[in-house]
């Protein structure tokens, strides 16, 4: 990693920045701050990085930049997942550009034609008698396993849970499950929402460029009393349109059972809950959620009943969260089957992608909804997610006043909140907030720590 | 004026009306079974099940347009405004009741400060009723599509 700027050479520096109630506006505005957070809350972090459904077949890869750094994650010959960095032994280049493909047995840099195995290691040099006497020798005869240190650099804390993988880039930070408690129950959810307890990102993927700061996108997946002002244009015509010439009793459409519940009222998301886990990571919807009024797909109980029992069939499909946060870059919505990933580019900049899944064992009619739900919520064509991010870069250019240094997080705080433990809070509580700037300055102070010692 | 010249003037009216927001004699315009499609993948089938940026029927269109029209659509306050430029349409007839044409476009939306470009090719499906030419189907082929795009917020 590189030091961070001198303005936050302290850990002092960095606490000063977030209070219980209140964080410093530096935190969204400061391109120091997002160099701090890149430096050391993302690499000390378990961030997502893709789904191992992605690439089921050996040589099969996708790639992503975490932290700024350059990745591919790939399928090796003997089938287990590896994660390299898109970066050339030799000078530097890429080695793929696409966000997704197929590599034959090995992969090939496209400028001077260095070859590395699907594990990372290096396999070929043209004209290799060039580099005889170098580190780079690969005709030496007293070749050791450390050369493989010359291959590319491998990501060693990798994670796969139910598919999901998760990536640490450096060593400092906590284990994955110190990490993520019990916030993977959201996970667990939606893969036991298939028959056969497993998911498929399917259906493409919907890239849209925010110009925000990427914790605005995070804090927004539990704010509950934004929905019923930000979309009313939205959903409050869907319901006006509908409703001119139907009743409560006939049967909606889906694009009505789908924005009718965003306007919903404020008792409504208070008394969907929220609950935290140290960590920063949340979700909203303890009780239920605007999902949970979606009609039945038949054929589906019984399957789920098939599969796992009645109890605990009725158990899975009681759980509809809203939304999970899995702090600070995945959120997903278990009883929708969608994921939305924060990949920040910079302070005011951040690449949105939203994603679907299959659930393996379930009919089409699933998976024809999750697309609709993402089409209709998270596209760059979407009228919800357009006064999503009117708001967020309403933030982003309001925060330049000088007026007031600090953005509240009062609503529902009382002194004796207990954030640093899970716990299930009122709907409207902005705890889940506080709860990710409470982790935001932990994380990044022990990493700072980390490197000073 | 031929039967080929009536559904190009069409396409470039229909356009025009888009461009002076005239959106409920757009909708006008349009069958009660019209589909209104951009595809997310390069070819694909309308029985892929794969995601578009835009798969929207009549109620969906009517919801945007009505949307326009709120007093807290805040992200068109102020508003977008676009400018389609098309190419020459191509046209088909197919029997002496529907049209297929092909056009390709440049389409130019600005929001304050900033200005999107995009372009790709327009398919309409055109059928007479009454006498009168209406939409059916307007297919949208992005070409960035693969790109991370902004805000997309009227319509191409
Ligand atoms: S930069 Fe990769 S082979 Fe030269
Ligand atoms: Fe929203």
């Amino acid at each position: 990693m590189t030091a961070s700027t001198t303005r936050f050479a302290n850990p002092a520096d960095v606490t000063a920045l977030v209070r219980d109630d209140e964080v410093h506006k530096d935190v969204y505005i400061d391109a120091d701050v997002f160099q701090l957070e890149m430096d050391h809350l993302w690499p000390s972090t378990w961030i997502f990085l893709g789904h191992d459904s992605q690439i089921p077949m050996p040589g099969d890869f996708m790639t992503a930049d975490i932290a700024a750094e350059p990745l591919i994650m790939l399928r090796d010959k003997d089938g287990c997942v590896v994660v390299v960095k898109n970066r050339c032994a030799h000078k530097g280049a890429k080695l793929v550009s696409a966000l997704s493909g197929k590599l034959s047995s090995n992969l090939r840099c496209p400028y001077h034609g260095w070859t590395f195995r699907l594990d990372g290691s290096l396999r070929s040099i043209p004209e290799p008698k060039g580099y005889a006497g170098s580190k780079y020798d690969l005709l030496a005869s007293d070749r050791t396993t450390a050369d493989k240190s010359i291959g590319l650099s491998r990501v060693k804390n990798v994670e796969i849970y139910r598919g999901f993988v998760f990536v640490k880039l450096s060593d400092a930070g906590l284990g994955f499950h110190e990490f993520f408690g019990d916030s993977l129950s959201s996970i667990d959810n939606m893969a036991d929402r298939s028959p056969e307890g497993r998911l498929e990102v399917v259906g493409g993927t919907f890239r849209y460029m925010h110009n925000c700061n990427w914790k605005m996108f995070v804090e927004n997946l539990n704010d509950t009393m934004h929905p019923m002002v930000a979309h009313h244009s939205s959903a409050g015509t869907v319901k006006k349109l509908w409703y001119a010439d139907h009743d409560k009793t006939d049967v909606k459409p889906m694009v009505v059972e789908q924005f009718e519940p965003f306007v919903s009222n404020y008792k409504f998301f208070d008394d969907m809950g929220v609950k935290i886990f140290p960590n920063g990571h949340s979700y909203t919807g303890v009780n239920f959620s605007i999902h949970s009024a979606y009609s039945a797909i038949p054929g589906y109980h019984d399957s789920l009943v098939n599969a796992y029992g009645k109890e605990k069939a009725e158990n899975i499909l009681a759980t509809n969260r809203h939304n999970t946060v899995y702090y600070p870059s995945l959120t997903i919505k278990g009883a929708i089957q969608t994921l939305r990933i924060a990949r920040p580019i910079a302070h005011d900049k951040t690449l949105l992608e939203s994603w679907t899944l299959r659930l393996v064992g379930a009919s089409d009619e699933h998976l024809k909804r999750t697309l609709m739900y993402s089409r209709l919520i998270n596209a760059p064509t979407s009228v919800v997610g357009h006064d999503d991010l009117h708001c967020y870069r309403a933030i982003q250019e309001g925060l330049a006043s000088s007026d007031n240094e600090w953005v509240s997080l009062h609503r529902r705080y009382d002194e004796s909140e207990r954030i640093d433990i899970s716990g299930e809070y009122k709907g409207n509580s902005e705890v889940s907030m506080r709860g990710q700037f409470r982790a935001w300055r932990e994380r990044i102070v022990a990493s700072m720590q980390a490197q000073a010692s | 004026m031929s039967e080929i010249e009536r559904v190009q003037s069409f396409v470039y009216y229909e356009a025009q009306l888009l461009d002076e927001k005239k959106f409920d004699e757009w909708l006008a315009l349009l069958t009660d079974d019209v589909l209104y499609w951009m595809p997310l993948k390069r070819d694909q089938a309308e029985e892929d099940i794969y995601n578009s940026l835009l798969y929207e029927d009549k109620l969906l269109l009517q919801v945007r347009i009505e949307r326009l029209k709120s007093p807290r659509v805040f992200s068109q306050l102020p508003p977008s405004h676009c400018q389609h430029v098309l190419q020459h349409p191509e046209v088909i007839c197919q029997g002496d009741k529907e049209y297929q044409s092909r056009t390709p476009f440049i389409y130019l939306e600005s929001h304050m400060d900033t200005q999107i470009t995009l372009g790709g090719v327009v398919h309409h499906e055109l059928v007479n009723v009454d006498g009168e030419l209406r939409i059916r189907r307007k297919r949208i082929e992005l070409l960035n599509r693969e790109s991370a795009l902004p805000s997309i917020q009227l319509f191409l």
